[in-house]
């Protein structure tokens, strides 16, 4: 075994006659917080989507834990144990937010089964409360999701991605369209999640990232501009070049 | 009690509720042989309400699951002499394997395009069978689906004669069929179709196999309309070939909607509301159509949730 928890080889993804990505080579690093940066319009999210399994990829391969699982269908993912959460809000928005949770635990254990009554799965019931606890919704337990604050269904979604016991989690801009005080909260349990399991992290906000992650991926025009740690992608001119002439962030 | 306790108390026992108003509704009723029909509709709404109400996918198609119900029961008797009860069992298994076949080609697309799919495969059922007329009758229908009398052991029902006989003997079909369809719906299962309605994409990401679990409830769907049909096949004694017929597959969609899609009373009662109508209305004037067709955009434009579904909900917000 290596120590990359998951890599892509030559991944090339295209809409269309569009690329948005290219010949993409990367990996992550077992156990650590590794966060995929680059400007709007770069093809992090197509990234993301290819290494949480909703795309499979034009070309190229996608290797977890060692294994090539390019094409596994994306309901297979959660079950291998890599889990996301989407950059838009994507919840069971009339259900409450225990009840999220609580299929999310389902998916895993009971599928297909017919007839035991719901009011006998306390034992699930517990264990999405846990899960709500972690994310600090431990007061939004029979909420429903759609009446949830914004900041608050990010995290439901979070506690969702959670509920799979994944050893890879995936974020796709989990701070997006956050008050700052939502977005430190935010920040904060991104951290206490990557103390104990391998986190990828798809941001553009450079700055946000630069304090949190082990390891970056900067994305531009669908190619690796840069790959490394925190202090070398700081100080790499092509990356100052891309972020600052396409302005503040 | 308040009236949320009420709804609450009525929802948990649900099956006994039913079955409580099921036996003295046909006192109820203007007559013995519109309550059968009750039953045999609504049951038939309550199984299109399992993928329809509880999973969001709209099935234009489940005629054929009917029809193929009431065939099969009804040939297995008039052709192969088979017993009525296993006969019952036939034109249900029937009906499910049509769903089987028929899911399996529509559950890959979605929304309009699968109303369309299942609509053009239940055409096709309804070619099938009309151009198999030796055993179906053609356009005729299959008539002499007849069963006189049931031995009970302990008495004999008549139930060519005694209409109220007949709607009891479905009654206990439909009863079952009920309390297998709440618990299936207050299953895990049940809680997949939900995640499903509310978000594929989601439920698809935790790792739910979203077609196999559409394909699963289609199938289970069919089963359900499979035994309204068998007992229709039953209470008529005949198969029209319009019970194969796409109005066949509205009367489903247009009964959910009416009593409230996704509720568990909802299909009995929109059953119920659509034939009493019926039968008030087509003794008044020959323009039925014009009427159902005016309370149905009444009903789409302002009551979205159908009968059942309004009253939970104006309930839940006092
Ligand atoms: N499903 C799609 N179909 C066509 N083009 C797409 C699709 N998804 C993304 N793109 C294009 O790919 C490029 C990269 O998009 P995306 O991965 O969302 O960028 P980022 O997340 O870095 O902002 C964009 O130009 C976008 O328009
Ligand atoms: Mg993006």
């Amino acid at each position: 075994m290596n120590d990359d928890i998951i890599r892509t080889e030559n991944v090339t993804m295209r809409f269309g006659g569009f690329t948005a990505l290219n010949d993409v080579t990367a990996s992550f690093p077992n156990g650590q917080l590794t966060a995929i940066i680059g400007p709007n319009g770069a093809g992090k999210s197509t990234y993301f989507n290819v290494l949480s399994g909703a795309f499979p990829p034009s070309e190229g391969r996608l290797i977890f834990e060692g294994k090539d699982i390019t094409g596994t269908p994306q309901h297979k993912f959660a079950r291998l144990g890599i889990a996301k959460s989407f950059q838009i809000t994507n919840v069971f928005p009339e259900l409450s937010a225990l009840e999220n949770v609580r299929i999310a635990i389902q998916a895993l254990e009971k599928r297909f089964d017919f007839w035991t009554p719901r009011g006998q799965l306390t034992d699930m019931e517990h264990r999405a409360a846990d899960f709500l606890d972690l994310v600090g919704l431990h007061t939004h337990k029979l909420k429903q999701a759609s009446n949830l604050a914004h900041g608050e269904q990010r995290a439901l979604e979070i506690a969702l991605a959670l509920a799979c016991q994944p050893r890879l989690l995936l974020l796709d801009e989990p701070t997006a369209g956050m008050s700052p005080e939502e977005t430190m909260t935010m920040v904060d349990l991104i951290c206490e999640l990557a103390s104990d399991r391998t986190v990828i992290l798809v941001e553009h906000k450079m700055k946000l990232v630069m304090g949190i992650s082990q390891h970056l991926i900067v994305l531009h025009h669908g190619e690796v501009l840069a790959e490394g740690k925190p202090d070398d992608i700081r100080n790499n001119d092509e990356v100052r070049r891309v972020y600052l002439g396409q302005g503040k962030h | 009690m308040n009236m949320s306790n009420l709804t609450g108390t009525i929802t948990k026992n649900r099956v006994l509720v039913v079955f409580a108003f099921l036996l003295i509704f046909p006192f109820l009723a203007p007559y013995e042989a519109l309550a059968t029909d009750v039953l045999i509709y609504g049951l038939y709404a309550l199984g299109l309400n399992l993928v329809f109400g509880y999973m969001g996918v709209l099935s234009f198609g489940h005629a054929a699951f009917f029809g193929v119900g009431a065939y099969g029961t009804g040939i297995a008797m008039v052709h192969f002499g088979v017993h009525w009860v296993p006969s019952i069992f036939i034109g249900i298994l029937m009906a499910g394997l049509t769903a089987m076949i028929m899911g399996a080609m529509a559950i890959r697309t979605k929304g309009i395009y699968f109303a369309m799919v299942t609509l053009a495969l239940a055409q096709c059922v309804y070619y099938i069978v009309y151009h198999m007329g030796e055993l179906s009758g053609g356009e005729d229908g299959l008539t002499g689906v007849s069963l006189k009398t049931v031995d009970l052991g302990f008495t004999t029902l008549n139930i060519i004669r005694e209409p109220l006989s007949k709607y009891y003997l479905v009654l206990g079909f439909v009863m079952v069929a009920i309390f297998i369809f709440s618990r299936i719906i207050n299953s895990p299962f049940g809680s997949v179709l939900e995640a499903i309605r509310e978000n594929e994409n989601r439920a698809q990401a935790c790792g739910y196999d979203v077609k196999l679990t559409k394909w699963v409830a289609f199938s289970i769907s069919g089963l359900f309309c499979g035994l309204a049909g068998a007992l229709s096949a039953i209470h008529l004694s005949v198969v029209p070939i319009e019970s194969l017929h796409y109005h066949q597959s509205g009367l489903a969609v247009m009964m959910a909607l009416l009593g409230g899609m996704g509720t568990f009373f909802g299909p009995f009662i929109g059953a119920m509301a659509f034939l009493m109508l019926e039968d008030i209305i087509t003794t008044m004037t020959s323009h039925w159509q014009l009427f159902l067709g005016a309370i149905f955009m009444i009903f789409v434009l302002f009551f979205p949730r159908g009968i059942w579904g309004s009253i939970l909900h104006w309930i839940s917000r006092r």
